[in-house]
């Protein structure tokens, strides 16, 4: 059974039909590129799965459970972590605050009597667990500045730490790459794959990149004006002449 | 129908003058994104020029009509733009918010310093004011006559300067896009002060048109009069100017229509009707969609503070912790110690309520600090603590300690209440939601006997074994010392850190699993019980207090008052405690000397004048007065210790500069705190160019 599954998703916006009709699913530990022109609709659809916008018609599964309801804070909890595709970091903290916080709340601890018993720091366990995340990224050394002092490939990694130590059973990557450049764009690839394979995270990537997305999935997805116009192994996906149309601006 | 006419009829002129506001409040928030507050103030103050030109000296009707109305509402409209609200278009909401109502408070301080005393009401600007006129089976007074005929005049001009003339057609360009109609190369600038020119001149008009139904003319009547045009404004979505007249005109109405529904003599039907606007206010901010869809297009007001600078305490290096550690105690202990047997009795008090204000205050830096939203119910909420208190401490004779904390508890939970239905709503409109609650717990609960008791009030006795002003006072300092503690270990704990991980992305916050319904009810509650602790300390410490101590003008001044001293830190709120007693205290005691023996009887209306202008300062130092000089003596103290040390002040030397510029060094004073802990000064880390790269 797959771990996501999204059936018959569609989303209007007044007039604009931004998905229409739209099914996919992710197996577990499965990295999918979800790749499409602006506007066809990618991030309106990880706001969907995500509960940050209510879909009109469809339903979404996760690892069983029926999301259609569930606020986004307890689809997170149960295992779904993302990125922005515009950064949204929290601006007075450093980064390492950012993994702390995130640590905590995954396990939904927030009760404010152990702030009381001035039991609210965060424990030796939380410090290890975020130095291996920082570590694991390359961003120890700007670990403790405020994140407002990064730069935008610094602001994505922290984002990526923020989603990583929650320990996501699916990672929603909305164009991590861009604004960075190319080697920054290489390092992030290779984080993700030793993510993927180390720790058995799905994936579902988008991104505009192309370079990028045949490093990090083997499967990849077409979105087209809120419809999914391709979905196969990456190779093939590519060589198709509707995709090599649609998006790739290429004559045929 | 008959019936309902009848009383719809008085309403219309009550409408009329709701609809005028609420299009000048719309009108001045379309072309300069400001929601002016100081609306109210702004017809206040024509309200107290026509009276004090007619009643007092004496000119005509229409003299004191041209100089209150077309002279002075214009001018200080004009003088708001240029001097404060042009400069702030792209500031947040919050400073925007502050800066009005500082001037809400301020603005009618200057009119009650030149003209001490009452002001009655003026006559009415008709002619034949007692006159009635019949048509059928109704009628309507002169005055009624004149307000509906002066409104249709001003709207009918309205109508043909924003449809036929070159400017209207600017202006009504500028209320769809001020970015468009700049890059047509138009100057809003010009059209923002002709806007606020004109809206100067609307609550004028207002303020003259509504004072003769006054009993006299006050700062909170015309409060009330804001509410009622903000709920028609929000009817509008803040946008449409004619929805903004067509729901001025209905709630004017329907207000009175209720009179001739309501059971007669009952505290509800003369409470409830008062109430309606704000009822009404309350509804549309929940439910009306033009409200909900404004949030979900990226409410451009859902905007938090700018994100502050790290607290000043991060500059401390160890030299200057070990100093704190060995003189802190001994700083509490002689305060302690001056106060408790040097100070006269007088002084006494006056120390111990200021402590006790900050124990109220505490709640705003709870609430506010933390979660970055503004409550204009905190006074509520200290109300409803101390009347709690009273009521259970004299009527059923329980230990006046456990009812303080009783009311505490009651206050935490109207809090939760408050909380909840308003979840949804941030920056400017969860304030203007809890302005409304605040009127509705002045005008409803308050006055009911088994609460407040109305204007007679509820005593509040002292706890056994403190009866005595030296232990009050003891009490007073244990208690904020609890509720001090209480806010620093919330701030440091979970609860603090999921609050500032919202302030600053709730999306991403909810994406890493926090909830942040739970958190916001949690911080509403633990601020409101902090209030309903502080209130009812202040209500033990004067014996007896009424609704009159806790109405909204004191919610916006004391709000007005902790984020200018400063809103992060528990010393802002001690600070803002302690000036809210002394300040008119050493003015008044200034006013005994002879040489400003004029002061006299115009000291409260100098210090509310101070205190709302004070946060004027805010636009420029949101971190507030107090976190600004202490953070500029460390760096002094900084620099010094490190030319003792022989060392270059590299680092002090560029904060100081930074700090000249008003800019928040918050990579410079991280390496700050290390230059005077490990000696070498410090070395910014570089950023890498390639995060994580091979």
């Amino acid at each position: 059974m797959a771990l996501l599954r999204a059936s018959g998703i569609s989303k209007r916006f007044g007039g604009v039909v931004a998905l229409s009709e739209l099914s996919i699913g992710v197996e577990a530990g499965e990295a999918v590129g979800l790749v499409g022109p602006n506007g066809a609709g990618k991030t309106t659809l990880f706001n969907c799965l995500l509960g940050i916008l209510r879909p009109d018609t469809g339903t979404v599964t996760f690892d069983g459970h029926d999301l259609s309801r569930m606020p986004v804070y307890r689809r997170a909890r149960l295992g779904i972590g993302r990125t922005f595709q515009r950064i949204e970091l929290f601006t007075e903290m450093t980064a390492r605050d950012h993994l702390l916080v995130a640590e905590r709340a995954r396990r939904g601890n927030g009760a404010m009597w152990k702030d009381l018993l001035n039991r609210g720091d965060p424990t030796t366990d939380e410090q290890v667990r975020a130095a291996a995340v920082l570590s694991l990224l390359g961003i120890d050394d700007v670990a403790d500045l405020p994140v407002e002092a990064l730069s935008l490939g610094h602001g994505r990694l922290v984002e990526l730490g923020r989603a990583l130590i929650t320990e996501p059973r699916l990672l929603l990557l909305d164009e991590p790459s861009s604004g960075l450049d190319r080697m920054e764009s290489l390092a992030l690839a290779q984080v993700l794959g030793r993510v993927q394979q180390e720790r058995g995270t799905a994936i579902l990537l988008v991104e505009h990149d192309l370079e990028m997305v045949e490093r990090c999935v083997t499967r990849l997805c077409v979105l087209e004006l809120g419809q999914l116009i391709a979905d196969g192994p990456t190779a093939t996906v590519m060589g198709d002449a509707n995709v090599r149309r649609a998006y790739l601006g290429e004559a045929v | 129908m008959t019936h309902f006419l009848s009383f719809a009829i008085p309403g219309i002129p009550y409408g009329f003058v709701y609809a005028l506001v609420a299009v000048g409040l719309v009108l001045t928030y379309k072309t300069s994104g400001v929601f002016n507050m100081a609306f109210a103030a702004q017809a206040y103050v024509s309200a107290a020029i026509y009276y004090g030109a007619v009643s007092q000296h004496h000119l005509s009707k229409w003299v004191g009509f041209v100089l209150a109305v077309v002279v002075a509402g214009p001018a200080l409209g004009y003088v708001l733009d240029r001097l404060l609200f042009r400069h702030m278009r792209t500031a947040p909401t919050v400073v925007k918010l502050i800066t009005g109502l500082g001037l809400l408070i301020g603005i009618p301080s200057i009119v009650q310093f030149f003209w001490p005393g009452q002001h009655q009401n003026p006559p009415s600007l008709s002619p034949k004011p007692n006159a009635v006129y019949h048509f059928g089976s109704y009628h309507i007074d002169g005055n009624q006559l004149v307000v509906i005929v002066a409104v249709l005049v001003v709207m009918a001009g309205l109508g043909v300067l924003f449809r036929f003339t070159a400017l209207g057609l600017k202006m009504r360009a500028v209320v769809e896009s001020p970015r468009m109609v700049e890059l047509a190369g138009i100057n809003a600038d010009r059209v923002s002060s002709f806007a606020w020119m004109l809206s100067g001149f609307l609550a004028a008009l207002a303020g003259v048109l509504l004072a003769p139904y006054y009993a006299n003319i006050d700062a909170t009547n015309f409060i009330a009069l804001l509410v009622a045009a903000i709920a028609a404004a929000v009817f509008a979505g803040l946008a449409s100017l004619p929805l903004a007249l067509a729901g001025g005109l209905f709630l004017g109405i329907f207000q009175q229509v209720l009179t001739g529904y309501l059971p007669l003599n009952s505290i509800w039907a003369t409470a409830l009707r008062p109430s309606f606007p704000f009822i009404v206010l309350v509804l549309l901010l929940l439910f009306w969609p033009l409200v909900r869809r404004r949030r979900e297009a990226g409410d451009p007001l859902a905007g938090v503070d700018p994100p502050p600078p790290a607290l000043a305490a991060s500059l401390r290096g160890a030299t200057l912790d070990r100093l704190t550690t060995i003189i802190f105690p001994i700083f509490i202990v002689a305060y302690i110690g001056i106060t408790l047997f040097l100070v006269p009795t007088h002084w006494l008090f006056l120390l111990t309520q200021g402590i006790v204000y900050a124990t109220i205050f505490l709640s705003i830096t709870a609430l506010t600090g933390m979660s970055g939203q503004i409550s204009l119910c905190q006074a509520s909420f200290a109300g409803l603590g101390a009347f709690t208190a009273g009521q259970l401490a004299t009527e059923f004779n329980i230990n006046v300690i456990v009812a303080l904390l009783i009311g505490g508890a009651v206050a935490a939970a109207a809090g939760a209440l408050v909380a909840i239905p308003t979840l949804r709503l941030r920056g400017l409109y969860l304030a203007l939601a809890t302005l409304a609650f605040a009127l509705l717990a002045s005008n409803l609960l308050f006055p009911q006997s088994w609460l407040g008791n109305g204007d007679t009030g509820v005593n509040v006795p002292r706890p056994p074994g403190f009866n005595g002003n030296r232990a009050f006072f003891l009490l007073a300092m244990a208690v904020f010392a609890v509720c001090a503690v209480v806010v620093i270990l919330v701030r440091k704990g979970t609860v603090g850190r999921y609050l500032s991980a919202m302030r600053g992305s709730q999306v991403a916050a909810e994406t890493i699993g926090i909830n942040p319904a739970r958190a916001k009810i949690t911080i509403f509650a633990l601020s409101a019980g902090i209030a309903g602790v502080g209130g009812a300390m202040f209500g033990s410490l004067q014996g007896t207090t009424s609704g009159g101590d806790y109405n909204v003008f004191f919610s916006i001044l004391w709000i007005v008052l902790v984020l200018t001293t400063g809103v992060r830190t528990v010393e802002g709120a001690v600070n803002a405690g302690i000036a809210l007693v002394l300040v008119p205290e050493l003015l008044s005691d200034l006013g005994g000397t002879s040489v400003f023996s004029f002061l006299g009887n115009r000291v409260t209306a100098l210090s509310f004048f101070l205190f709302g202008i004070g946060a004027l300062t805010y636009a420029k130092h949101p971190e507030g007065a107090v976190e600004f000089n202490k953070r500029r003596s460390l760096l002094w103290i900084a620099a010094w210790l490190d030319r003792r040390a022989g060392r270059e002040p590299t680092a002090g030397v560029a904060d100081a500069a930074t700090l000249a510029r008003g800019q928040a060094p918050a990579l410079e004073l991280s390496g700050d705190g290390q230059a005077v802990a490990d000696g070498p000064a410090p070395v910014v880390p570089e950023r890498s160019p390639h995060p994580g790269g091979p």
